[in-house]
């Protein structure tokens, strides 16, 4: 027998390797975070993975279930196939966070607005968040979506990479979406494809660069208070 | 031709482009009308006094008749979120206390509350701080209405619905500035309770200031609710339906006038709201008018609240017991107002190392959040306002987005004044209430 052979129960041997579920975008180092200074904790060398909520197992709980269930059917009824649409799902501090493929987007937030079982009318807007680190997946896009038929809210998130930050437009399904994502394509260079009039509406219109980007300075200058010299808030000594 | 207005004409890229100065709106549209251009537009604002705040609103018109109506925004935006990056959490309550000003409480509860979601803490939060600001945030809701109707009536001709509001909304500023210290960008409210404790005298304070407001109260209705000039200038005003709400995100008082009893303190409980007895104002007619109506039963709904808000109030902490998350600062009027309190400096300075120690590492390095995102949603006066927090497990935030109903609602703007009169503009960005603080972040 194998087993007996490489003395590794059979029970483990089925599951090869149980991949961590985890998500990690950063590193983080030293004790203290302190990055403009010599640490003189002695523990410097210390390096842990900044790691994100990883994908949930069912039951997810609470009307969680419920709503994944009725969009993985009605995902299924227009030929689509689920593991396609939904890369995974996140259940954290009573949250579900469905992670969508940019290019079923469109298909999966029509189908949630217009089932009479999930009917999630308001969606309360996109937010952007660029993950320098996270690569291929750098430019996140998060929906929150709200049913007053059902009282349930949930999130789903989108992923481009900086190489191409493109993710389809949801103005056509939410006109209210509109605006924000013109704001987050203001502030993360995040194009929403099929948007109608996608120009900047917070910045002027001939601004360079996208601010909330996490490589776009804070910028500032040196204040005096009290005497001394303050740095602008980015040079200042932190702990990140 | 000599008229009491000035029109100026410059050719530009776009066309021939009038500056007006000055007169009534029937001259100055006949005068552009008459240079032979079938397409006049008119940019109102950001200057302009009924635009609350900064607002430009680009209107293509034809007579009077409004075609085309389009915002421009932008004008106030001061880098909040990004800010907010690069400070602790704690300082971020500095921070989205600025943002909408009129809702400064709003704005600080609904971080906190997604910050505590973050940390996990939301359960130990005491009894005493979630009563203080469910209590503070009613008297926010008062204020903010307050304005809205003040500035609301101002604009529409009627100074004394002006003058009565502002004198009202100074009761409960001036209930701010004993609880807080300030009269608005409180910082009140921070993650895991309250930067204070309520001042002695102030729930007597707060018992008068009911007491009067709730006298006020029936001053609106005899000066506005019947008055016939005002419902000529309201009724029907701009009309937005519930399809047109929720394909545009509306929510608040304007939601609520088309008739749906949507109130996330009714339908998303937060901070106890499901154990307070109160009614969602609504109406039914689409328009400005009802929406006037809503925003004064809310404020005789919000006295309701806050009266049980101070039978609810028993002695305890106002903020969680975690010493690694709990503010250390201890706060005192002093003679330039608010600010560390001396004794507190004293005490931890001259006789305890370790006291010293841990109030200088939370103060300069702040608490840890752990990895995740979170969502937290309040009902503000104006609507839902959410609040999407990132934690990358550091000392400060990684990434916070505000889901302003200002910002939201200004987009009905165009829906509910194309087709209308010039004149009906301003009443139905009244009716909206945006507040540019809050749209531009």
């Amino acid at each position: 027998m194998s087993d007996e052979t490489s003395g590794v129960p059979a029970s483990r041997k089925e599951q090869p390797h149980r991949e961590i579920p985890v998500e990690v975008v950063g590193r983080r180092q030293g004790m203290f975070g302190s990055q403009d200074s010599g640490d003189t904790s002695g523990f410097g060398g210390l390096t842990a993975p900044i790691a994100l909520p990883g994908a949930s197992s069912r039951p997810y709980g609470g009307y969680f279930d419920e709503v994944a269930d009725e969009l993985e059917g009605a995902l299924e009824e227009q030929g689509l196939v689920v593991t396609d649409v939904i890369e995974k799902t996140v259940v954290d501090r009573g949250e579900a966070t469905f992670h969508i493929a940019r290019e079923h987007l469109l298909a999966t937030v029509r189908t949630l607005r217009d089932d009479p079982a999930l009917r999630f009318e308001l969606c309360l807007g996109v937010s952007g968040v660029h993950y320098p680190h996270d690569k291929g997946r750098e430019l996140h896009a998060v929906y929150h979506l709200r049913s007053i038929t059902h009282n349930r809210l949930i999130r789903l998130e989108v992923t481009a990479p900086d190489a191409d930050p493109t993710v389809p437009s949801v103005v056509s399904v939410y006109p209210t979406n509109d605006w924000h994502e013109r704001e987050t394509y203001d502030f993360f260079g995040l194009v929403f494809e099929g948007h109608p009039g996608l120009t900047r509406i917070m910045m002027p219109d001939d601004w360079l660069g996208h601010p909330q980007r996490k490589d776009y300075p804070l910028g500032g200058i040196p204040v005096e208070y009290k005497g001394a010299q303050i740095p602008a808030p980015d040079q200042r000594r932190s702990y990140t | 031709m000599s008229t009491e207005y000035e029109v100026g004409a410059r050719e530009t890229t776009e066309g021939r482009v009038f500056t007006v100065t000055g007169g009534d709106w029937g001259d100055v549209v006949e005068a552009a009308a008459r240079a032979d251009d079938e397409r006049i537009i008119v940019n109102m604002g950001p200057q302009h006094p009924s635009t609350h705040g900064v607002l430009r609103l680009i209107l293509e018109i034809d007579g009077e008749t409004v075609t085309e109506a389009r915002c421009g925004i932008g004008y106030l935006h001061t880098g909040i979120e990004k800010n907010m990056e690069f400070r602790t959490w704690v300082q971020g309550t500095t921070f989205v206390t600025r943002m909408d000003y009129l809702t400064p409480l709003y704005n600080e509860t609904a971080y906190c509350l997604a910050v505590e979601k973050l940390l996990g803490i939301t359960q130990d939060v005491p009894e005493r701080a979630t009563v203080i600001r469910v209590l503070m945030m009613e008297l926010n809701r008062i204020s903010s209405h307050l304005v809205a109707l003040a500035t609301g009536g101002m604009e529409i001709g009627s100074t004394t619905l002006m003058i009565y509001g502002f004198r009202d909304r100074e009761v409960v500023l001036d209930i701010f500035e004993l609880v807080t210290g300030l009269r608005m960008n409180h910082a009140y409210v921070r993650p895991g309770g309250l930067a204070q404790d309520l001042p002695p005298g102030a729930v007597d304070q707060i018992r008068e200031g009911v007491k009067l407001l709730r006298s006020r109260m029936h001053e609106y209705d005899k000066l506005a609710t019947d008055n016939p000039v005002f419902k000529a200038r309201l009724v029907d005003v701009g009309h937005l339906d519930l399809a047109g709400c929720l394909a545009l995100g509306a929510t608040g008082p304007i939601l609520r006038s088309t008739g749906l009893p949507h109130d996330l303190r009714k339908t998303d409980p937060y901070c106890g709201y499901e154990n307070y007895d109160f009614e969602v104002a609504v109406a039914d007619t689409c328009d400005s008018y009802g929406r006037f109506l809503i925003r004064l039963e809310e404020m005789k709904q919000s006295l309701r609240i806050v009266e049980q808000c101070l039978d609810r109030l028993k002695p305890g902490p106002v903020m969680v017991a975690d010493k690694k998350i709990a503010w250390p600062a201890q706060l005192a009027v002093g003679p330039d107002g608010m600010g560390n309190s001396l004794d507190h400096i004293r005490k931890i300075m001259g006789t305890s190392m370790e006291a010293l120690i841990h109030h200088f590492k939370l103060v300069t390095e702040g608490f840890r959040v752990p990895v995740g995102q979170a969502y937290a949603a309040v009902e503000s006066p104006k609507g839902e306002l959410g609040v999407h927090v990132v934690s990358d497990g550091g000392t400060r935030p990684y990434r916070v987005h505000f889901r302003d109903p200002s910002f939201t609602n200004l987009q009905t703007m165009a829906a509910m004044c194309e087709g209308g009169q010039v004149a009906d503009v301003i009443v139905a960005v009244a009716g909206i209430d945006p507040v540019m603080g809050g749209v531009d972040r």
